[in-house]
């Protein structure tokens, strides 16, 4: 599918919650473009104003300054009526799944053909087929009650996709699943993706499920978008803090005991084997943080060849397991280093 | 045989007198009752279609109703009753005070029961472009389903109780047996039969209602 214009486009978005006595704004000034048949993904830690912003594409929320314009139309502009004829064309996933209690599998996939006056006899035919994409063809006439929270979900994929829309919007809809249910839903999204080509649109708060499908993300931190580009991109460079945050959230505090390079000690490989991941098993087995500040080594036919300095910690009980770990190691040779200068 | 055979056909004709007033009562009740329930929930200002004032009138007017002791609701109607029905007396005439009781209260059962609908359901719904008439048939009813039945029968149950106070102004059924012998002539067993009776008919209604509604539940 050639992309000319984006299907969906927000432009300068806003939504402010007003209460009694207070504004609370979710959503300030966002401007973003989601191309046909693209897998999109929007991430931001909790609070940050993911959700709103999905709900803001269908208008769900109704946003309280911009545009959002789906296919090119304005839907601010349209009327009740015309509003849900066009969410026909938007299907949406949750995280809490939110299927009909009282209805199989099969009925709740019918409802959104229900809504839209498809005869009975081929909704049901639809219904069945559907399943069969989302691979639970045995669970036609289940209730959700005897379904798990990965059926479930396929299910509701099963029903969103039910009035062939062009955009799938999935507010974490993996959250609520333990992480092997979350690749197959992810696997499933994908699958559809490439078969239908429709557009999705995930919102999440895992990085995981960012570089697992989507191609493009955008970053929500305070009501803003930090950034947004390939997710490539901001996996290998990520450049706002909020990317930073997302991309190693482990990397919060500064590391003050490294401040000037005391206590280093010298690796020096000298062609044992390289298969032998030192540092990383050294920090494992001690439990402390060391900082690399020089590394050349080389990898020649198996062997390792080359050097490293690391800083040791100034706690001298932590410096000293470390050494006493690294000279245990009979691939490589240590040395104590007083005042490397890099 | 405790009685005469002509006080048991007496018994026998109030029992069903007395079915005859609830279950009657109870329809017309649930005709008026529902839409008013659903009405109270769809409008709220955090409804799916909020009308604030005409949700604040109805709330209030239902209160009014709700907060009238049913005796004396029985008799401050009894003109109205008197132009629908012709008479205050029988149990015809105590359908229309029934009715009038048993609405408001039976619009509080229903908003409630429709309260439980959990909020992600209809926000499903409308995200697949469902109206509110949509909704309402197609998610909040078929979903309440189960407490909507339970509810019922506390309905039931509250309106029969309604029927018997109904007896103290000649409302027929098993309540003006009980006020007539029990009360005015001291014969008590008389209204411990039809006290037992009442019993049986409650235990009845409300073991039907709960069997109906756990069959018809599908959250198990």
């Amino acid at each position: 599918m050639s992309v000319t214009t984006p299907l969906i486009q927000l432009k300068g978005l806003g939504k402010t919650f007003q209460s009694k006595d207070s504004a609370v704004t979710a959503l300030d000034h966002i401007d973003l473009e989601i191309n046909s048949g693209e897998i999109f993904g929007i991430i931001g830690m909790s609070g940050a104003g993911k959700s709103t912003l999905v709900r803001c594409i269908n208008l769900l929320e109704r946003p309280t300054s911009g545009k959002v314009l789906f296919a090119g139309v304005d839907l601010s502009t349209l009327s009740g009526a015309a509003l849900n004829k066009t969410r026909q064309q938007m299907g949406m996933i949750f995280q809490q799944f939110n299927l009909l209690m009282q209805r199989t599998a099969v009925g709740n996939i019918c409802f959104p053909m229900e809504l839209c006056g498809v005869p009975k006899a081929q909704a049901r035919q639809r219904a069945l087929e559907l399943l069969e994409l989302v691979g639970l063809s045995d669970k036609a006439n289940a209730y959700p009650a005897q379904l798990s929270g990965g059926q479930k979900q396929r299910v509701a994929i099963a029903r969103a996709l039910a009035t062939n829309p062009k955009v799938l919007l999935c507010d974490e809809a993996t959250s609520a699943l333990d992480p092997t249910t979350t690749r197959s839903i992810l696997a499933l999204l994908k699958d559809i993706n490439q078969r239908l080509g429709i557009t999705i649109v995930v919102i999440t708060h895992e990085m995981a499920v960012i570089e697992e499908i989507c191609q493009r993300v955008a970053i929500i931190a305070d009501s803003h978008v930090a950034e947004v580009g390939n997710v490539e991109d901001i996996f290998t460079n990520p450049q706002s803090q909020a990317a930073k945050k997302l991309v190693y959230p482990e990397e919060g505090k500064p590391i003050d005991d490294f401040v000037d390079h005391k206590h280093c000690c010298r690796i020096v490989f000298d062609g044992n084997s390289s298969f032998e991941p030192v540092v990383a098993s050294m920090i494992l087995e001690c439990r402390e943080p060391v900082n690399i500040l020089f590394a050349d080594t080389k990898n020649i036919d198996g062997r390792a060849f080359g050097q490293i300095v690391i800083q040791l910690p100034d706690d001298p009980l932590a410096a000293k397991r470390i050494l006493s770990y690294l000279r245990s190691r009979e691939s490589i040779t240590v040395e104590e280093v007083d005042n490397y200068v890099v | 045989m405790l009685f005469e055979a002509s006080t048991w056909q007496m018994i026998g004709v109030g029992l069903l007198e007395s079915l005859y007033m609830i279950l009657c009562s109870t329809l017309l009740a649930y005709i008026l009752g529902l839409p008013m329930g659903v009405a109270l929930v769809v409008t709220d200002k955090d409804g799916i279609h909020p009308i604030p004032v005409f949700n604040s009138i109805l709330g209030f007017v239902i209160n009014v109703f709700r907060s009238v002791p049913f005796l004396i609701l029985l008799v401050f109607v009894m003109p109205f009753t008197r132009a629908v029905v012709g008479t205050t007396i029988g149990s015809t005439a105590t359908i229309v005070p029934l009715v009038i009781g048993a609405a408001p209260f039976i619009a509080r059962l229903v908003e409630s029961s429709i309260k439980e609908v959990d909020r992600g359901v209809i926000e499903a719904a409308q995200s697949m472009g469902a109206s509110t008439m949509d909704i309402i048939w197609k998610v909040m009813l078929p979903e309440a389903k189960p407490t909507l039945i339970i509810n019922g029968a506390i309905a039931i149950t509250t309106i029969l109780s309604y029927s018997a106070m109904a007896g103290f102004t000649g409302g027929g059924g098993l309540g003006s047996i009980a006020v007539n012998y029990g009360y005015y002539r001291y014969e008590d067993d008389i209204m411990l039969v039809t006290v037992v009776l009442l019993v049986i008919i409650v235990q009845l209604f409300q073991e039907v209602g709960m069997k109906i509604a756990r069959t018809t539940d599908k959250r198990l």
